[in-house]
């Protein structure tokens, strides 16, 4: 563990067996949504190479979620391309003028390749937690039953949570239900983590814990993008941070240094005010 | 030109529909306020009464939920009668004697809902806060004062929408009444349609009317609603 | 009391229950299929659809069962050349299948109305992780929204089944000679209502009463439940060291 943790994410690449140069997972080009007449993203761009761990911080309305969801389609951007795992979702205009995903096959893929994770869990209440984590490589993927519990076995172990597999979300803490909800967002096999605001529904004792699974995770030299407002995890954990403000991003960079030297006053602000 | 005639015209329905329908009203006004007495009743009993009261509430309760309100209805209509009869002929009356419709319709309605209202007073009564009950008491409030001034008031603004329901129920049951033969709106246009043979007519009148009837009651019972939320809100 | 006429009353009350069952099963399942077709015209997001919907229930669940009943079997006579030259004349003048109509359409409204609400109590959150990991609309509704929608809907319609048995009565005053029917003829020619009553009571309370019981059943099949205990692997925490 410590060794890997010394390791930068390449390295951890290259032991998964992939090439050593950087793999593109994520980029997203001129990225614009409105909600009505207010746009909320004015222009996104940026990339995010395997084994990346990018932080996205702002403050609150910056559109930090929206861009986040934008990834995984469950809001439709307006214009732009967003490219998950070398796809290109295709698009298609709507009758109202509005853009839909063109192919729902394509999208189901995308979406299982890019995992969410969401702020206030989600998980599904008539499932037991195992039967949560099975739903979607049984039901979406269509892998054998047997299998797929096998390996969710491994991954609630892996979570922590092997003794409530049998439970129902409702019996859980916050912090089990989200650790629960970490499990079920790698049943799926993705190959990018999408969380958004992890810690922020939960009670301040509880947050330890599952950052304690997200920094595992890190060091396994997953890509993930993370919303979020832990600067702990953004400044030592994360290997990029991209900073937005008011829908465009105002900042980005290597964490270590965009921590270590601000280049712009509003980032500057931004981190004393969080220290605070 | 006929439909005219036939509703506003000298000799129209037009007047005999409407008067039922204040019958309609009037009857399900006094059936909702039998029903609250008899509903306050059997909440009191399975509040705050001993293990026997509660046991004959629940029961009672359990038969008025699941037998047909019609049935209940014949009850009273005959059973009143037979009941009446009997004293009758015990004072040297002979003969039979019939309870009055209207009567007979107002119990019946009452004591149908009678359930559903205890549920809805028993409901509003637990939401109300321990602590008020305690500090009235430290105040040196007797039992009715209490539910005069710190119960009731807050209990009817919990129970306003549990009796607008009821109300609607009431209502719509008060149709059943004609079936003992009091003009309330259905019997009226069932007069209406057999005198004229133009059914499909007159069940549309009383359609229409009931309709009014229950939806602007529905809006009165917002209304009180809001009105009764408005000490409480803050600003 | 006595006893022998109350066996005797009982036993010709029964004689009413196989059409109480037949009305009430009859027009249970008719108003299901009506209750989803209406709840999904209104769900639909369609004015055209939803629009109607609206109507229809507003109308059915702001008048009596008993006016829709008699606007079925006597106010639609009424047009009995139309119905004829249609064909359905036999149907509208039989008094059960109006009975069963009026019943069904009216319990349909009321139905419609519980299964939109269970279809709202169903949490966003949970839709929205159906869609994240990739489940298109239709495996989102098998999986995620019916289960929810229905365990939230059961005791709501259980309430409304009981009513329809209930209701059942009302097909007496259109000459359907069911349990209330029978009870009401025999309280007319004897004036025994408190016996007669109470053994019309006596078998609409069991049958509301097995009704009452199977939804509870169904609630308890359908509800989470704790498996019964298996050992738990033990827990090896092979993430990192704390934050
Ligand atoms: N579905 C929606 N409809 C309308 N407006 C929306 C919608 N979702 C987000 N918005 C608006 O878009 C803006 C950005 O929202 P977003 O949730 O992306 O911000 P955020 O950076 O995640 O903020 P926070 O830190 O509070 O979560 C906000 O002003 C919000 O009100
Ligand atoms: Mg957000």
């Amino acid at each position: 563990m410590t060794a890997t943790h010394a390791l930068p994410p390449q390295a951890a690449a290259t032991r998964n067996g992939t090439p050593p140069w950087p793999v593109e997972k994520i980029a997203v080009l001129d990225l614009h949504k409105s909600f009505g007449s207010i746009e909320v993203l004015k222009g996104i761009s940026f990339t995010a190479n395997q084994g990346d761990v990018v932080a996205i911080l702002g403050s609150s309305g910056s559109g930090k979620s929206t861009l986040l969801r934008c990834v995984n389609f469950l809001e439709t951007p307006d214009a732009g391309e967003i490219i998950v795992c070398g796809e290109n979702v295709r698009m298609r205009r709507r009758r109202d003028g509005r853009q839909a995903p063109a192919d729902p096959a394509q999208l189901t893929r995308v979406r299982t390749r890019a995992s969410m994770v969401f702020q206030s869990f989600n998980l599904w209440p008539h499932m037991t937690i195992l039967e949560n984590v099975i739903e979607a490589p049984v039901h979406v993927q269509r892998r054998p039953r047997k299998d797929c519990i096998e390996e969710a076995e491994a991954l609630l172990d892996k979570v922590g949570l092997a003794a409530k597999r049998h439970e129902y979300p409702a019996v859980l803490s916050g912090g089990q239900q989200q650790r629960a909800a970490i499990a079920r967002a790698l049943a799926s096999h993705p190959e990018v983590l999408l969380f958004d605001e992890p810690t922020s529904a939960l009670d301040p004792e509880l947050v330890g814990e599952v950052l304690k699974v997200m920094r595992a995770l890190a060091e396994e030299g997953r890509t993930m993008l993370v919303v979020t407002h832990e600067m702990g995890f953004a400044r030592h954990v994360s290997t990029r941070s991209l900073f937005l403000h008011q829908g465009r991003v105002e900042e980005e960079g290597a964490s270590a240094e965009m921590f270590a030297h601000p280049r712009t006053d509003r980032f500057r602000q931004f981190i004393q005010r969080s220290q605070s | 030109m006929h439909l005219f005639d036939l509703f506003l015209g000298p000799d129209g329905w037009g007047v005999p529909l409407l008067a039922a329908a204040l019958m309609t009203v009037a009857l399900s006004i006094s059936g909702l306020a039998v029903g609250a007495l008899l509903g306050a009743l059997l909440a009191y009993a399975r509040i705050a009464g001993g293990l026997l009261a509660r046991t004959a509430a629940d029961a009672v309760t359990t038969v008025l939920r699941g037998v047909p309100d019609l049935l209940v209805i014949y009850l009273f209509y005959f059973g009143g009668s037979q009941i009446l009869s009997w004293i009758g002929n015990a004072a040297g009356y002979d003969g039979f004697i019939g309870l009055p419709v209207f009567l007979t319709g107002v119990l019946a309605l009452g004591v149908v809902s009678a359930a559903y209202q205890a549920e809805v007073f028993r409901g509003a009564f637990t939401v109300i806060p321990r602590g008020q009950i305690e500090s009235a008491r430290a105040a040196g409030m007797g039992s009715l004062l209490m539910f005069r001034r710190v119960l009731a008031p807050q209990m009817i603004r919990h129970a306003l929408p549990g009796l607008g329901n009821v109300w609607q129920l009431i209502l719509k049951d008060s149709a059943l009444i004609s079936v003992i033969g009091l003009v309330e709106l259905l019997r009226a246009a069932q007069v209406g349609a057999g005198s004229t043979r133009e059914p499909f007519l007159f069940y549309s009148a009383a359609l229409l009317l009931y309709l009014a009837i229950t939806s602007l009651s529905g809006q009165a019972f917002r209304w009180a609603e809001i009105r009764s939320l408005r000490p409480f809100r803050r600003g | 009391m006595d006893l022998s006429f109350m066996q005797a009353t009982l036993l010709t009350l029964l004689g009413g229950l196989p059409l109480t069952l037949h009305l009430t099963a009859s027009s249970i399942l008719l108003g299901g299929a009506g209750a989803l077709v209406l709840a999904l015209m209104r769900t639909s997001g369609i004015v055209l659809l939803s629009a109607p919907a609206r109507a229809y229930v507003f109308v059915f669940r702001g008048t009596p069962l008993l006016i829709q009943l008699f606007m079925i079997y006597y106010g639609l006579g009424q047009f009995r050349p139309a119905l004829q030259d249609l064909g359905l004349w036999s149907f509208f003048r039989d008094p059960y299948f109006c009975a069963v109509l009026a019943m069904a359409m009216n319990t349909a409204a009321y139905s419609s109305e519980i299964i939109r609400g269970g279809l709202a109590s169903v949490p966003p959150g949970a839709l929205e992780a159906a869609s994240a990991c990739g489940m298109r609309p239709l495996m989102r509704l098998r999986r995620i929204v019916l289960p929810l929608a229905i365990r939230q809907a059961l005791p709501a319609y259980g309430n409304e089944l009981v009513l329809m048995a209930k209701a059942t009565s009302l097909a007496s005053t259109i000459t359907l000679m069911e349990v209330t029917g029978l009870a009401g003829k025999m309280i007319a020619q004897t004036y025994r209502a408190v016996e007669i009553f109470a053994c019309a009571g006596l078998i609409y309370l069991a049958l509301t009463l097995i009704l009452t019981r199977a939804v509870l059943l169904l609630e308890w099949w359908l509800s989470p439940r704790r498996p019964r205990r298996q050992p738990a692997p033990p827990t090896i925490c092979t993430t990192g060291e704390p934050a």
